[in-house]
């Protein structure tokens, strides 16, 4: 119990401290995250809208794969990227392996498949005459589509929220695509697995608690964007 | 009612198919060793039984893969299960004196001396060494093919601003190549020194992707070899780089819980002839070259230790 609350104690003096390698992990962090989880979005809702949407052949077999993408180990992503980018491998003149890049790359590849699973669910949930009254009406395509997205918007901030979560927790992926190299490519979990490794539990429990804080600062912000205006 | 039928049938399914995973490997794991926990935290590794010990030690001894020799043979002579807690030397001592393992492998001889003079240790025992190497790119920026010592190639390595991974995380390892700074009276700074926070195998494998040298023991570098495809032996045979593992029994004055004659079989295995043969003969036939060498009943001054 004490190492818990001394972790809690130390969480708070270090992020008022300024001790500026906290600091530089914990941005690290949060833009490697945010950006993976923003291209997530942008690769995820229009290919979800499309799979909820569109009429096509393999449209099952292609849900099928994104759904068992939820599932990847990120583990095994960070492996598959790293043989992409190590100088052995077919992108390694890229050079990007150990980079923050990298990092962004495997975690998208998390994400992804996360955030455009939950769209199609959370589209396919509407009732589908709402579709044809849009159009009847007069809406041409885009204008459907984002009408349709409005009506959608608690769930597919639900995605949002599940695809952030994923990534701002995962260390396998970002351990062995970023290297955990100090003042380059340090986040928030590996730094922790570091400090446990050092033995220094309390440092450890530290970070841990910054990262659950800075984890709720993200999804409280979504939270109150998702739960505005609902009736209840 | 259909609908919800369906649901609950896959339900049942899945917790079903839990259970009886779980319920077969509860059988298996009572004949088969318990599989090492690396980097993970202590309290995630727990004592079942009487026959259980948790053994600490350091990630070279499982990179180099010595202890899926050992181990085995253990238990197989002396019965008890071992959980081997595959960690860098800061944790492993720090599990000892938090009580969380029985006994210790390590290769930190200055920090394990403070922790004996703290009393955590009942005893100590010279099991083995391996020697560090200084490994770098084959074009060799810093020169340090033309050194003959390990200070040498540090200073070398120093003035050319050369790329340098270092553990960072007070491992054995990470012990030795800040004490050889400290040798030459420098204190690395600057882009070219880099921390990467992980085990030797991870370590070496950054270093062949930057093209870096890096400090690491003979052993797992020669067991990774094969992957690192632009690493080369830039130095060796320092009588500095001697890489010393005693074994430690954790002191049982300090610690309640502890197995301590699970403890006690595991140190005496290691230092018996049985044990040493093992750690002789480990890395011969595949490498050609022993990874270890045994050295049991000797004391740290017979090897130049001080």
């Amino acid at each position: 119990m004490g190492l818990i609350w001394e972790g809690i104690r130390n969480a708070v003096l270090l992020m008022f401290s300024g001790y500026s390698e906290v600091w530089e992990i914990t941005l690290l962090s949060l833009q490697v995250s945010l950006l993976a989880t923003g291209i997530s979005l942008i690769i995820g809702l229009p290919l979800g809208t499309w799979l909820a949407l569109g009429q096509f052949k393999g449209r099952h077999f292609f849900l099928s794969v994104i759904n068992t993408g939820m599932a990847l180990p990120p583990v095994v992503v960070g492996l598959w990227v790293s043989i992409l980018l190590w100088r052995s491998g077919p992108l390694g003149d890229l050079h990007l392996i150990y980079t923050p890049a990298a990092m962004v790359i495997a975690q998208t590849i998390i994400a992804a498949p996360m955030v455009t699973g939950l769209t199609v669910i959370a589209l396919q949930q509407l009732n589908p005459r709402l579709r044809l009254q849009l159009l009847g009406l007069g809406a041409s395509h885009t204008q459907m589509i984002l009408a349709l997205w409005k009506q959608a918007r608690l769930p597919l901030l639900a995605a949002l929220m599940a695809g952030f979560g994923a990534v701002i927790s995962e260390v396998g992926a970002s351990m062995m695509v970023g290297g955990n190299i100090l003042h380059q490519t340090r986040v928030l979990t590996t730094a922790i697995v570091l400090e446990t490794g050092k033995g220094e539990f309390a440092m450890a429990m530290a970070l841990g608690f910054i990262l659950l804080f800075l984890a709720y600062l993200v999804n409280a912000t979504l939270t109150w964007i998702q739960q505005r205006d609902v009736q209840r | 009612m259909k609908r919800y039928s369906t649901l609950w049938y896959v339900i049942s399914l899945l917790l079903v198919a839990a259970i009886g995973l779980a319920a077969c490997s509860q059988a298996t794991t009572q004949n088969t060793p318990a599989p090492a926990a690396t980097g993970g935290s202590p309290t995630a590794i727990v004592r079942t039984s009487a026959k259980d010990l948790i053994l600490s030690t350091t990630t070279s001894t499982q990179d180099s893969g010595l202890l899926d020799v050992l181990i085995p043979a253990f238990q197989q002579a002396s019965g008890y299960t071992v959980k081997t807690a595959s960690v860098g030397s800061g944790q492993a001592l720090k599990m000892g004196q938090d009580c969380n393992a029985d006994v210790l492998l390590v290769h930190s001889p200055t920090d394990e001396k403070t922790f004996m003079d703290a009393g955590y240790g009942s005893d100590r025992r010279l099991v083995m060494h391996n020697d560090f190497i200084v490994v770098g790119p084959k074009a060799d920026p810093a020169n340090v093919q033309a050194t003959h010592s390990a200070v040498e190639a540090f200073t070398a390595i120093n003035n050319a601003k050369a790329p340098f991974i270092s553990r960072g995380d007070k491992s054995g390892t990470n012990s030795k190549e800040l004490a050889l700074w400290k040798a030459v009276n420098i204190t690395p700074a600057g882009d070219w020194y880099q921390q990467s926070g992980q085990g030797m195998g991870a370590t070496l494998k950054i270093a062949n992707e930057k093209n870096a040298y890096t400090l690491t023991d003979r052993a797992t570098y020669l067991a990774t070899r094969d992957n690192l495809d632009s690493l080369v032996i830039v130095l060796e045979g320092d009588n500095n780089l001697l890489n010393v593992y005693h074994v430690i029994l954790v002191n049982p004055a300090k610690c309640t819980k502890l197995n301590v004659d699970g403890a006690k079989a595991f140190a005496d295995y290691v230092v018996s002839a049985e044990g040493q043969a093992l750690i002789g003969k480990f890395g011969v036939d595949k490498y050609g070259q022993a990874l270890f060498t045994p050295d049991a009943g000797k004391t740290d001054a017979d090897l130049g230790l001080k």
